[in-house]
């Protein structure tokens, strides 16, 4: 596999022993159950969501590999024995299905393609990997192996052939390949319709067997080619097609096999959907809506979308990484167990302990909001429980109106900034809830130069807008947009009335035709600076002034609806922020571990002793950790005398400060043997290996080398 | 032409086998005169080479059959190792004596084994008296299979002591065969390409029935004229006679031109074959979707071909480490310090021009390079720091898996593995707007 990377948190644990975990880490309170309840109800919902999204995503690609597939063959079933059916080549209907370079997502298209093959098509598929198949006779196990097991999956009744045949060591040949394929055609046929399956009735009679290369750029060339010569010579009698899953490019298959070989395939192309699409259709399902209580901060939203743009593509593991943030924010955050839907809210708050409400009156936002109340309310709400609860609820609910009516209003901002040249404030949504989220983004330089170019913008354009703009308010939840829609209505018919309006005049058009006039250089000179002053001077037509209302309207509206999350009160509550505990999650930096851990062991080990300042060698450190300092020091050939007699110097510091003239010239055995176990365990970690131009020296693999 | 005869077969037999091998008459004349009669034991090996599609599959296919001699045939690329090749010999032999009988299953390890078992199957299928002949397809498949197969079957005669011959067909020629010195020759045979003339005959001799035989060898005429200098391989050129004859009828069919209009028959179908050329003929569209257009009447140009595809979306640092590589593989190492160090001091003008080689880096091909060097493109290329984190790695391995890059010399990984750019300049260029 390819851009793998294995989220490291506690996952797929049985439940008891996840909600026990969840426990025993956060002592301080008592709703650890329920938070992990909510945790993985909340989980399971996103995840049938994106199963859901991703069903519909794969929807069209499948559809038409599915027609692909049964036109493959239909010549074959029908028998013809016209001439140019009999004159032509029977070449292997070949897919090249070219899935982009997020190789860990594939799997879960294969998965959906051979399901939706299985019930459309053929129940005869193998899937095969290129590190199955280092060999074609490897190769042919695999895919003789998948084929009669599939077989028997669906004729559970047939258990004791299937036994037989795996006893009597299976022939991997084609022949025998051939020989099952006809059995298991000839027993579906000769089978009473009273018997016959629901499965087969929804296959034809000889449906085609399909093999599917899962990752054709790994596959050795020769394995193919001689796969492809081997079925080609046998594509009468077994109605074979490939599949090809690409990573890369088409031309791959230029690229691996010959004319002759290629020349017997048939192949067509299909493409799926980009993986930068699929992200943006998960951010706005997932994110974008206030069906879920769960949100990501804008630091960590960044981290996600950062790995995923500049590292794998993969949605798979931006979907993982989201999942990894639920899960952490379930097990850090005692308040969690209000991250919820709002109509548990209430019952909830009302439920809480009182150490829950001291964690609310700690968190920051909430101590922001009491220092602005009165100083009555303030010692209510630091003293009153019940109060307190009733202060909470009321804010979660704030806290979700704001939600609905931050996602509405951001897509209408979106309508605009995703039209302007160059994209000030990006051209994609999640570029803009991200700056929306990272502070307030009226007072950024780009949304200045966007609310410019905004005003510069054509009628026609500005109507569309205003109309999208229009939709999107009228099908949110929000109550508070009514009067919002209503104006904007009234911008357009204020725009459809000028445009009647300005049918009458034509003052400018007619100083064009004046202009065309003139052909004297001079005078076309001096109309054109005197068309230039005017325009300069000119009082605003009705249109830009309507244009500057909008404007500032729509500016107004961000102003009032797109305020950052981290100034809401009870944020803490539903914004996962902890951007760094993810980082080290999904991004992390072995080197830098490594030298960290070598380096300055105290980091580790967090043992006072250890602590050392400065660049110092302190010999209470592990053995290691001094032989690892000292090799920093060396070229790229360690001497290996030189290197033990540093060594023991370093040692020997502290130990016997007074050290007598006899230990200086002979090494102590026990110092010795200390050094080449830590040089042995240098070894090990890859960061030296035995150097063959000198005996007595060993290299260095790592940085500082060359 | 030399008439096919033979005292040991019909004249009837002989006749209906020459008109099915057109232009292969003086080769088939040859076996026959070394096959001798049935029960004369023959050369106990003969090598048969010749290009591809040349006949020599079909000649000998229809050769053993027409005249009902007993034969097996066997694809060595398709049994690939010696177990298989021996068991499917014998297999064939098995059932070709007892048809109604379910065979069993043979077992067969060794050479020795076949030999013995060999030695039953004759026995029982009382052929004494009449030459089995055995046919390996491919047998260049033979010189990877274990040592003794080649030269065991070249001297299987000698060995089983029964009257058989063992015919080797292969594209390339024997020299290159020879396992060691004191192996048995066998008997040589060259099949030569067919010239244009004999492909022409070949083509025209299965005309559709709708039509008439002048008309599909005119057809047939234009076609090598188009496609003759690209391809030579009779397959290849059936099937795209076969593809590209509806639109040859076409105005016939519609009645703009009659059968021997040939001109302007010739001026509808000669772009249309040109086009052919380009696209079905390299395999860039399938001959289903060139069916398709040509059913529609629809243009080719809407159809992208494969080649068309050529853009790959990759990840930002992947871009980067493309990029790096690229650029490590094809610069010297001693111009990395004037490229990626800002302070990299005066260039010595002179003495760099001097130095500098005639021959291209890009006719030299990627030169392997160190991770290490690798890493430190990347880090003077990238504008932000980057932190060598394990997605970077990842990405370096999957680079090598998507065979962007590719792993040299990959016996020690701890031994600073070093790896090789495979992709082009254009690539790259398209990459790294």
């Amino acid at each position: 596999g390819c851009f793998v990377f294995k989220p490291s948190t506690k996952k797929r644990r049985s439940s008891e022993k996840t909600a026990h975990d969840f426990r025993s880490r956060s002592d301080d309170s008592e709703d650890t159950e329920l938070r992990f309840v909510t945790c993985q109800s909340l989980w399971n919902q996103i995840k049938s969501e994106t199963e859901q999204i991703q069903e519909d995503l794969n929807k069209q690609l499948l559809d038409n590999l599915v027609s692909f597939l049964s036109r493959s063959h239909s010549e074959f079933q029908e028998k013809t024995t016209e001439w140019t059916c009999r004159m032509k080549f029977r070449e292997i209907p070949t897919a090249a299905l070219v899935l982009g370079v997020n190789v860990t997502d594939h799997d879960l298209t294969f998965r959906g393609l051979s399901d939706v093959l299985q019930d459309n098509i053929t129940p005869y598929i193998a899937l095969l990997e290129a590190k199955d198949c280092p060999g074609i006779k490897n190769l042919m196990q695999k895919l003789v192996g998948q084929l009669m097991n599939c077989d028997t999956d669906v004729d559970s009744l047939e258990d004791e052939d299937c036994v037989q045949v795996s006893q009597n060591r299976i022939r991997c040949s084609m022949s025998s390949l051939i020989s099952w394929y006809e059995n298991v055609t000839k027993k579906t046929d000769s089978e009473t319709p009273s018997k016959k399956r629901n499965s087969s009735s929804r296959h034809w009679q000889s449906p085609p067997v399909v093999v599917i290369f899962k990752d054709m750029e790994s596959f050795t060339t020769k394995v193919l080619q001689d796969f492809i010569v081997i079925s080609s010579q046998h594509i009468h009698e077994l109605p074979l097609v490939l599949i090809f899953g690409i990573a890369t490019s088409p031309m791959i298959i230029h690229r691996l096999l010959p004319h002759s070989v290629s020349s017997l395939l048939c192949v067509e192309l299909f493409q799926s959907l980009s993986c930068k699409e699929h992200l943006s259709t998960i951010i706005d399902k997932l994110l974008l809506t206030s069906r879920f209580p769960f949100k990501l901060g804008e630091k960590v939203l960044q981290v996600l979308i950062n790995i995923f743009l500049y590292h794998d593509f993969s949605v798979q593991n931006f979907i993982k990484g989201f999942q990894l943030c639920i899960v952490e924010h379930f097990y850090s955050q005692p308040l969690s167990v209000l991250c919820c839907q709002l109509v548990d809210v209430k019952k909830r708050v009302y439920s809480l302990s009182h150490d829950q409400c001291e964690n609310i009156r700690r968190l920051p936002s909430f101590r922001r909001y009491v220092e602005k109340q009165e100083s009555g309310k303030q010692i209510a709400l630091l003293t009153n429980d019940s109060f307190l609860k009733e202060e909470t609820q009321k804010l979660l609910e704030d806290l979700y109106v704001y939600h609905e009516n931050y996602v509405s209003v951001l897509r209408c901002l979106h309508v605009f900034t995703s039209s302007l040249p160059k994209y000030p404030l990006g051209k994609q949504i999640r570029e803009l809830h991200c700056a929306c989220l990272e502070n307030r983004v009226w007072e950024t330089e780009e949304y200045e130069s966007s609310l410019q170019l905004a005003r510069m913008l054509n009628k026609t354009d500005l109507v569309t807008m205003l109309q999208q703009c229009v939709e999107i308010l009228m099908s949110s939840s929000g109550k508070e947009f009514d009067k919002t829609v209503e104006k904007l209505k009234e911008f357009l018919t204020q725009f459809q009335n000028l445009e009647e309006a300005s049918q009458e005049r034509d003052v400018s058009v007619s100083s064009q035709k004046e202009l065309q006039k003139k052909t004297d250089l001079y005078h076309l000179q001096k109309t054109l600076l005197e068309l230039k002053e005017s325009r300069r001077s000119k009082k605003l037509t009705k249109f830009e002034m309507l244009r500057f209302e909008v404007v500032d309207y729509i500016d107004s509206l961000v102003r009032k609806y797109l305020v950052p999350a981290d100034n809401r009160t009870l944020h803490e509550i539903v914004y996962f922020n902890a951007a760094t505990v993810l980082r080290g999650h999904l991004n992390a930096a072995p080197r830098t571990a490594l030298h960290t851990a070598l380096n300055n062991p105290h980091w580790y080990l967090k043992n006072q002793a250890l602590k050392c300042d400065g660049g110092g060698i302190s010999n209470k450190a592990p053995d290691i950790c001094i032989v690892y300092k000292l090799h920093l020091e060396c070229g790229r050939l360690i001497n290996l005398v030189d290197w033990l007699e540093a060594f023991s110097t370093v040692v020997m510091a502290a130990e016997e400060p007074n050290a007598d003239a006899a230990s200086s010239d002979e090494v102590d055995d026990i110092i010795h043997a200390r050094f080449i176990r830590a040089v042995s365990e240098l070894e090990l970690l890859g960061f030296i290996k035995p150097s063959k131009q000198k005996t007595d020296h060993v290299a260095r693999l790592t940085w500082g080398g060359c | 032409m030399p008439n096919l005869e033979h005292p040991a077969y019909p004249a009837a037999d002989l006749l209906h086998l020459e008109s099915l091998v057109p232009c292969r008459e003086s080769q088939v004349s040859m076996l026959l005169s070394i096959f001798g009669e049935r029960q004369q034991f023959s050369f106990p090996s003969i090598f048969i080479y010749g290009h591809t599609s040349s006949g020599k599959t079909y000649v000998m296919q229809t050769l053993l059959t027409t005249l009902q001699l007993p034969h097996v045939f066997v694809n060595c690329v398709e049994y690939f190792t010696s177990q298989f090749l021996l068991e499917e010999i014998l297999s064939q032999l098995q059932s070709s004596s007892s048809d109604a009988e379910q065979t069993c299953p043979v077992h067969c390890d060794t050479l020795n084994d076949f030999v013995r078992l060999f030695k039953q199957a004759v026995a029982s299928r009382e052929l004494q008296d009449q030459t089995l002949y055995i046919v390996l397809d491919r047998a260049e498949q033979l010189r990877e299979m274990e040592a003794n197969i080649l030269p065991a079957f070249l001297r299987l005669q000698e060995l089983t002591d029964r009257n058989v011959t063992v015919v080797l067909l292969s594209e390339i020629v024997w020299e290159l065969f020879r396992p060691n010195v004191q192996c048995f020759e066998p008997f040589t045979m060259y099949f030569p390409d067919y010239s244009i003339g004999h492909l022409q005959k070949i083509l025209s001799q299965n005309h559709p029935p709708e039509y008439s035989a002048d008309f599909y060898s005119a057809y047939i005429n234009i076609l090598l004229g188009v496609f003759y200098m690209v391809c030579r391989d009779l397959k290849e050129l059936r099937h795209l006679a076969a593809l590209n004859f509806a639109k040859y009828c076409e105005p016939v069919v519609r009645g703009e031109a009659n059968e021997r209009d040939t001109r302007k028959l010739w001026k509808n179908i000669e772009p249309h074959l040109k086009k052919a050329m380009q696209t079905v003929y390299l395999r860039e569209i399938s001959s289903s979707q060139w069916e398709r257009l040509q059913h529609d009447g629809g243009e080719p140009g809407q159809l992208k071909g494969l080649s068309a595809h050529t853009h790959v979306e990759l990840p930002y640092y992947s871009k980067f480490l493309l990029i790096a590589a690229y650029l490590a593989s094809y610069n010297p190492v001693r111009t990395d310090k004037r490229f990626f160090l800002k302070h990299h001091g005066k260039i010595r003008k002179t003495n760099f021009m001097k130095k500098h080689e005639k021959t291209s880096n890009h006719l030299l091909g990627p030169k392997p390079f160190p991770l290490d060097r690798l890493l430190a493109i990347l880090y003077s290329i990238v504008d932000n720091r980057v932190a060598p984190t394990a997605n970077i790695f990842s990405q370096i391995t999957s680079l090598v898996t998507l065979q962007l890059l590719s792993m040299v010399g990959q016996n020690d990984q701890l031994d600073g593995p070093r790896y090789k750019c495979t992709v082009s300049l254009d690539f790259i260029r398209a990459i790294a707007r």
